[in-house]
């Protein structure tokens, strides 16, 4: 009995002497979920880097990163992800905060970090209420930065671009001088904007828009939109879908040996396992994505190598937390403290070249848009390879590739 | 576009008889509200993708190994679950309802939230009246077909069957001439979640598997067994494509609407339930049950 007392004694001296010498580091991501994986593997890879190289330096003195893994649960439950918020400040006593997905959830989670404020990086929602914030009221929301994606008029504007260039593509390789596209859009909030810019711009991008098409995001079964889709005689299915219908809308086009192209926003596309929950069909599909082994910066092909030789897998733009770590430690070493304010002031003030892009923050703390430095880069699924093939002049780019040709 | 309605229609009609008749079943029988019926479909999928893509089993066994498993599961849930509180419908429709959260975060939990993908057990297309289908859907078809006429067989032709309607017609009475009506409403439970399991086997490779696929049918099933009348297996069979011909009309016909066409299925649902409880064939089949 004494034995045991004593112990537990040690054991808790022992975590008060580690939480004193540790910058703690709260990842918050759904961490069942393969966002929350990379949240967290992104995050890993970043300690370890730093750890085995001696630690951050705080005003002279080294000091370890101790990284708290906090399960948000969000793509669940939006309470779930508020409640790990508030336990990582209050009773973990995080020191700062990277992660999220869910825009409805990172925008509740925003409010209580910025209560406590702390420093709260987000790797994956991109509603644009989360900057917006920022500027309406810059002395409570400050301490919010954006890491990853761009915010959503932004993927807008990055992922027209690249549907221009796809559909120069088939002009030329198919001699259609206005080719012909089916929207094909999940019904969300997130979508509106985007479906909504796509039907006004796509005409003035001379292409021809065959029809609009929103299922469910869990939908799935699609094939009796892509049965219509292949009626009207659409060349590109320009897709903006996040949920598991991404997966269906693969498959199923590549079951039904359709000519369209699949090209837009198909966030399980973006993941190594989308090739195998297509069951090996998503030949062709195409989407917006942020690593691979191209030089965005100098360090991206060095970390996807390492990233894939630990985890057996690529990143997805959630591993950006390795970013978000290595801003503050850079931020951490120029300032000397762990001040927030101060840290705030260098981030906004500085240039910081990551592994997904080269990042200048704007007065909304959103990533200041540059094509090839902070848009991502397109990719398409190739025989079972992601390839990219957009922006074209990042070198390591491939070709991308039309269905029969 | 006819012809896709058709089509389409027929096929979706199969997998959700397939599951709505068995949902019916048991509540035909022993009056059960299984909300843990889609559960059951979920696992097998899960179980099918085990057993083919990492244990690498055919398809027949890795098949058949599914849906013995899910039905074992399903009667050793029957004793420890739902037996103890059958007398109390509402206490079986909590306790079922429990016990599909539960298998869905062990899904979770064992596989994570990733989308999985089986492949097809038939690979290729074929054109019918202008219409591309997959094999794997006729398939499908053909085994919804085959598994309902089995159905039938048993229910019409073996003792079992007898023992089944007669539990059916009069639970009480059944009771009172000696039979076991507890191993009838066993049997039923074990007959009712095999349908929902071979669903789970032939449509897991059209579908992607994940821990909430469980969820969508479940809603549209609720909804063609209120149309076709709670306990009716033929009102469940034509509610099955009644609803599968309405999702599909909605898609062609309202292509930005097709998100609706769950909320299309329950509206019916909801219109029945106010215009005429019993369901559309629910007071004929009464009778006849």
């Amino acid at each position: 009995m004494l034995r045991s007392v004593l112990f537990a004694v040690l054991a808790a001296a022992a975590g008060t002497a580690l939480a004193q010498g540790a910058i703690k580091i709260a990842i918050l991501g759904p961490m069942a979920f393969v966002q929350g994986e990379n949240h967290w593997a992104g995050a890993e890879m970043a300690r370890d880097e730093i750890n085995q190289a001696g630690g951050i330096s705080v005003g002279g003195k080294k000091m370890q990163i101790e990284l708290l893994r906090i399960d948000t649960n969000e793509i669940q439950s939006v309470p779930d992800a508020t409640n790990a918020m508030e336990r990582a400040v209050s009773r973990d006593k995080a020191d700062f905060l990277i992660g999220g997905f869910r825009s409805e959830a990172v925008i509740a989670m925003q409010e209580i970090a910025m209560d406590y404020k702390k420093i709260f990086l987000g790797a994956g929602a991109a509603h644009s209420k989360l900057g917006i914030n920022v500027e309406q009221n810059y002395d409570r929301y400050k301490y919010w930065f954006r890491l990853a994606p761009t915010k959503d008029v932004d993927l807008a504007k990055t992922v027209f671009t690249i549907l221009a260039s796809v559909a120069a593509q088939i002009r030329k390789d198919m001699n259609k001088p206005a080719p012909k596209v089916a929207i094909l859009a999940e019904k969300a909030v997130w979508t509106e904007a985007l479906v909504a810019a796509a039907q006004k711009n796509l005409p003035a991008m001379k292409m021809e828009v065959v029809g609009t098409w929103q299922p469910s995001a869990t939908a799935t079964d699609v094939t009796a939109e892509l049965s219509a889709i292949e009626r009207a005689g659409a060349d590109i299915v320009f897709t903006i879908l996040s949920g598991p219908v991404g997966i269906s809308v693969g498959r199923q086009m590549g079951e039904r040996s359709m000519k369209a192209i699949a090209f837009g926003i198909n966030v399980e596309a973006q993941k190594d396992g989308f090739w195998q929950a297509s069951a090996g069909k998503a030949n062709y599909v195409a989407t917006l994505d942020t690593y691979s082994e191209v030089e965005v910066t100098p360090k991206t092909v060095p970390f996807v190598k390492a990233f894939k030789a630990r985890y057996n897998k690529s990143p997805t733009y959630n591993a950006a937390s390795y970013d978000g770590i290595m801003i503050l430690k850079a931020a951490i070493e120029s300032v000397g403290s762990m001040d927030a304010d101060k840290i705030v002031t260098y981030i906004e003030n500085n240039v910081h070249v990551g592994t997904a892009g080269t990042d200048t923050f704007d007065k909304r703390h959103d990533l200041v848009w540059a094509p090839g430095k902070t848009t991502g880069i397109g990719v398409q699924w190739q025989n079972g390879e992601k390839v990219p093939f957009w922006p074209p002049q990042i070198k390591g780019m491939k070709s991308f590739k039309l269905p029969g040709h | 576009m006819f012809e896709d309605i058709l089509v389409t229609g027929l096929i979706n009609g199969g997998v959700y008889a397939l599951l709505a008749v068995g949902f019916s079943l048991v509540f035909g029988v022993a009056r059960i509200v299984n909300i843990a019926h889609t559960a059951f479909y979920m696992l097998a999928a899960y179980c099918f993708y085990a057993l083919l893509v990492k244990a690498h089993f055919g398809f027949a066994l890795a098949g058949l190994t599914a849906v013995v498993a899910v039905v074992a599961l399903s009667v050793l849930s029957y004793k420890l679950v739902i037996e103890p509180v059958r007398e109390h419908e509402s206490a079986v429709l909590i306790a079922t309802i429990a016990l599909a959260l539960i298998f869905q975060e062990l899904m979770l939990f064992s596989f994570g939230g990733n989308f999985l993908g089986i492949p097809s057990t038939l690979e290729g297309t074929v054109t019918v009246i202008g219409v591309k289908i997959a094999y794997q859907r006729l398939l499908i078809l053909a085994v919804a077909a085959l598994m309902l006429g089995a159905t039938w067989a048993l229910l019409y032709r073996t003792r079992l069957g007898l023992a089944i309607r007669a539990t059916a017609n009069d639970l009480e009475v059944a009771n009172l001439m000696g039979m076991n009506v507890q191993r009838v409403a066993m049997a039923t439970v074990a007959i009712s979640v095999a349908l929902a399991a071979i669903a789970g086997v032939v449509v897991a490779p059209v579908f992607v598997v994940d821990p909430f696929m469980w969820l969508s049918p479940l809603v549209t099933m609720l909804a063609i067994v209120v149309l076709g009348g709670l306990g009716s297996m033929k009102g469940s069979l034509i509610g099955a494509f009644i609803i599968g011909y309405v999702e599909a009309i909605t898609v062609f016909a309202l292509p930005q609407g097709s998100f609706l066409k769950g909320a299309v299925a329950l509206s019916i649902m909801v219109i029945v339930l106010l215009v005429r409880p019993e369901g559309l064939f629910g007071v004929s089949f009464e009778e006849e049950r």
